[in-house]
C-alpha cells in the first residue's frame, strides 16, 4: 500500500487532478455560504452583465441571475448526479459480474449476452434511447447513464472473480467448508475492490460529461433546477452578445472532468503493477 | 482470444457472423421496449392532450397495443424485416425514408470526424510511444488528456463563437448554404462539426494507441530486432507497428461507437440535419416510431462495424480464430 501512495505522489499530474477534484468538492459543499446571491433570483435590469460587473464577479445570465452563484449551485447538482450515477453503475455492474463469474453456467451466459447487447449500442445513444422510453428528467437521466455503464463494471469484476476463483486460498477456504456465499462476499469481493476503485475514478468524469450532455439536450435536469449542462444550453441564444455565459459552465465541466481523469490515470498507474 | 481453431478464416467469419445474431436480437428487443417501457398508454402520449378518446383507441389498435407483448414483438420485427418502420405522427410520413435521409448526413459527419481522429490520434499516439518521455510525448499526452476531458457540446459552442461569429471563416450551422451547392459547400459546413466531434475521439485514440504501441515495444522480439543492429526506423515500421495494428483497429471500432453517439450532441450544437438531432426532437415530441427507427438504424450500423473490425482483426493476425 505504501508503494501505491509513493507512486501516486510521484505523479504531479495525479496530484493536480486530486487538487482539482478537492477544490470542486469544497466549492460544491460550501456553495450556500460562498455564493454571493440566490442562484435563482431574477434581476431583469441586469440581464447578460459581463464579467467583473459590480456585485456580479462573473456576470449574469439572460434573466439577470448571478452566474457565479449559479455555477456554485450547479456544481452541487452536477457532482451529486455524477457520483450517484457512478455508484449505481458500479454496484449494479459489480453484482452482475460477481454473479456471472461466481455462479457460472447459464447465469454467466445470460448476464454476458445481456452485457453484449448493451455494448452493441453506441455509448451515448443507449442513454438517449433509455430516456426516450422513461421520459426526460433528472432521475431517469441518472438511471440511463448508469445502465449504459453496467457492462464496464460487469466485465472487470467477472474477470477478477474468474482469476481469484483459481487461487489456492479460495480453494483452501472452500476445503475448510466456508459457504459459497461467504466466499463470494469476503475473499472474492475484496479482491475486486482495487480494480473497481480505479474504474470508478476513471468513470466519474465520463459520467459527469454524459449527464451534462443529456441536460444540454433538454433530456436530463429540467428547469427550474439547473446544472452546468442546462446552463450551457440556455446560453446558446446569446452567443453573439454574451459569450462568457456559454464559456463558464463548460470550463467548470472541463476542470472537474479533467481532475477526475488525471486522478484516475494516477490511481491506475499506481495500482497496476504491469506499468511499473 | 483462443489459439488456432479449425477451419481457417471462412469458418471463423461464419462463427463470428452467427455470434452477431443474438446481439441483433437483443438490440431489437431493447428498441421494441422503448415504446413499451414508457409509463402510460403510448397511443395517448403520442397523440397529445387534444386527442379524442376515439383517436386514441384507433391508434391503440393500429399499433397492436391490445395484443400480448410477444405477438406485438413478432408483428413489429416482421414489419421491420420488410422495411416498414411505422409512421411518424407529427411528420405525417413513413419513418424509413425519413431516417435514411437523415442518416446520410450523420454518416457524412462521422466520416469527417473519424478522418480527423485517425489522422491526429494515430500520429500523436505513435510519436508519443516511440519518443516516450520526450517533450513531444508529454505535450501530446497533455493535449490528449485535455481533449478527453472537454465536453463535445462545449467545444462546438466555443468553435462557433471564435470561427463562425467572430472570425466568420465558417458557417455556424446547417449542412449547406441556401443557394450553395456541391461538395465544396458541404465540406465548408462540415469543418467545425467534424473538428468538434473528431478532436474528442482523436484524444482518446492517441492515448490508447500510445499504450498499445508501448506494450509492443517492450516485447522481447523488438529487443532482438534492435540487438541484431536493425535501424530504429525499421524496428518501428516492421516489428512494432505491424503488431500494434490489431489493438488499434479494435480501438477504432470503439471510437466509431463514440462518434455515432457523440454525433447526437454535435448535430444539436450545429443544427446538422442528421439522425441525432432528429431523435432529440422526436423524443421531446414523443414520436416513438421515429426514435425507434433512428436507434435501430444506428445500433445495427454499429453491430456491423464491430463485425467488420473483428474480421479485419482475423485477417491481419492469422493466429486469431475464436473457438
Amino acid at each position: 500500500m505504501t508503494d501505491v501512495v509513493r507512486i501516486f505522489r510521484r505523479s504531479s499530474a495525479a496530484l493536480f487532478g486530486l487538487g482539482l477534484v478537492a477544490v470542486m468538492a469544497v466549492l460544491a459543499v460550501l456553495a450556500p455560504w460562498l455564493a454571493p446571491h440566490d442562484p435563482d433570483a431574477i434581476d431583469t435590469a441586469r440581464r447578460l452583465a459581463s464579467i467583473l460587473t459590480a456585485g456580479h464577479p462573473l456576470g449574469t445570465d439572460e434573466f439577470g441571475r448571478d452566474l457565479l452563484s449559479r455555477l456554485l449551485f450547479g456544481a452541487r447538482i452536477s457532482l451529486a448526479v455524477g457520483l450517484t450515477a457512478t455508484a449505481l453503475a458500479a454496484v449494479a455492474g459489480s453484482l452482475c459480474g460477481l454473479l456471472a463469474g461466481f455462479v457460472g453456467r447459464w447465469v454467466d451466459q445470460l448476464i454476458m449476452r445481456s452485457i453484449d447487447t448493451l455494448m452493441a449500442f453506441p455509448y451515448f445513444l443507449l442513454a438517449v434511447a433509455i430516456i426516450a422510453a422513461l421520459g426526460p428528467g433528472l432521475v431517469n437521466g441518472m438511471v440511463a447513464v448508469a445502465v449504459v455503464n453496467i457492462p464496464f463494471y460487469g466485465r472487470i469484476v467477472r474477470a477478477t472473480v474468474l482469476a481469484v476463483k483459481q487461487t489456492e486460498y479460495v480453494e483452501s477456504a472452500r476445503a475448510l467448508g466456508v459457504s459459497e456465499l461467504r466466499l463470494a462476499l469476503t475473499h472474492v469481493l475484496r479482491n475486486c475492490l482495487a480494480p473497481v476503485i480505479v474504474a470508478v475514478t476513471l468513470n466519474i468524469g465520463g459520467m459527469i460529461t454524459a449527464l451534462a450532455g443529456l441536460s444540454f439536450l433538454g433530456l436530463g435536469v429540467q428547469p427550474p433546477t439547473s446544472d452546468w449542462g442546462s446552463m450551457l444550453a440556455a446560453s446558446r441564444q446569446y452567443l453573439n452578445v454574451a459569450p462568457h455565459v456559454a464559456a463558464l459552465p463548460g470550463i467548470a465541466i472541463f476542470l472537474t472532468v479533467l481532475g477526475f481523469n488525471l486522478l484516475g490515470d494516477g490511481l491506475r498507474d499506481a495500482l497496476d503493477p504491469r506499468l511499473r | 482470444m483462443a489459439a488456432v481453431g479449425g477451419g481457417g478464416l471462412p469458418a471463423y467469419a461464419l462463427r463470428r457472423l452467427l455470434l452477431a445474431v443474438p446481439v441483433l436480437f437483443g438490440v431489437s428487443v431493447l428498441v421494441f421496449a422503448v415504446l413499451h417501457l414508457a409509463p402510460g398508454d403510448p397511443a395517448a402520449i403520442m397523440l397529445g392532450a387534444q386527442a379524442t378518446k376515439e383517436d386514441v383507441e384507433r391508434l391503440h389498435r393500429d399499433l397492436g397495443l391490445d395484443q400480448p407483448l410477444v405477438i406485438q414483438y413478432f408483428r413489429w420485427i416482421g414489419q421491420v424485416a420488410r422495411g416498414d418502420l411505422g409512421r411518424s405522427i407529427p411528420l405525417g410520413r413513413a419513418v424509413l425514408p425519413e431516417v435514411l435521409l437523415r442518416f446520410k448526413a450523420t454518416l457524412v459527419l462521422t466520416t469527417g470526424a473519424l478522418s480527423i481522429a485517425v489522422l491526429l490520434g494515430l500520429v500523436a499516439g505513435i510519436v508519443s510511444a516511440v519518443k516516450q518521455y520526450s517533450w513531444l510525448d508529454r505535450l501530446s499526452m497533455g493535449v490528449a488528456v485535455t481533449g478527453v476531458s472537454l465536453p463535445v457540446f462545449w467545444t462546438g459552442i466555443m468553435l462557433i463563437i471564435v470561427f463562425a461569429l467572430q472570425l466568420r471563416w465558417f458557417p455556424a450551422s446547417g449542412m449547406s448554404s441556401p443557394y450553395g451547392s456541391g461538395v465544396g459547400d458541404v465540406l465548408w459546413h462540415l469543418v467545425l462539426p467534424a473538428v468538434t466531434l473528431g478532436t474528442a475521439s482523436a484524444a482518446a485514440l492517441a492515448r490508447l494507441t500510445r499504450s498499445s504501441v508501448l506494450e509492443i515495444i517492450r516485447q522481447d522480439y523488438v529487443r532482438s530486432a534492435r540487438a541484431k543492429g536493425l535501424a530504429e526506423r525499421a524496428v518501428i515500421a516492421r516489428h512494432v507497428l505491424k503488431n500494434a495494428i490489431n489493438p488499434i483497429i479494435t480501438v477504432l471500432g470503439v471510437q466509431v461507437g463514440f462518434l455515432l453517439g457523440g454525433a447526437i450532441l454535435t448535430e444539436t450544437v450545429f443544427s446538422w440535419p442528421g439522425l441525432g438531432s432528429m431523435m432529440v426532437r422526436a423524443i421531446q415530441a414523443r414520436d416513438y416510431p421515429l426514435v425507434q427507427g433512428g436507434v435501430l438504424l444506428i445500433a445495427t450500423t454499429f453491430v456491423v462495424v464491430n463485425l467488420a473490425v473483428d474480421l479485419l482483426y482475423a485477417i491481419f493476425d492469422p493466429r486469431i480464430r475464436y473457438d
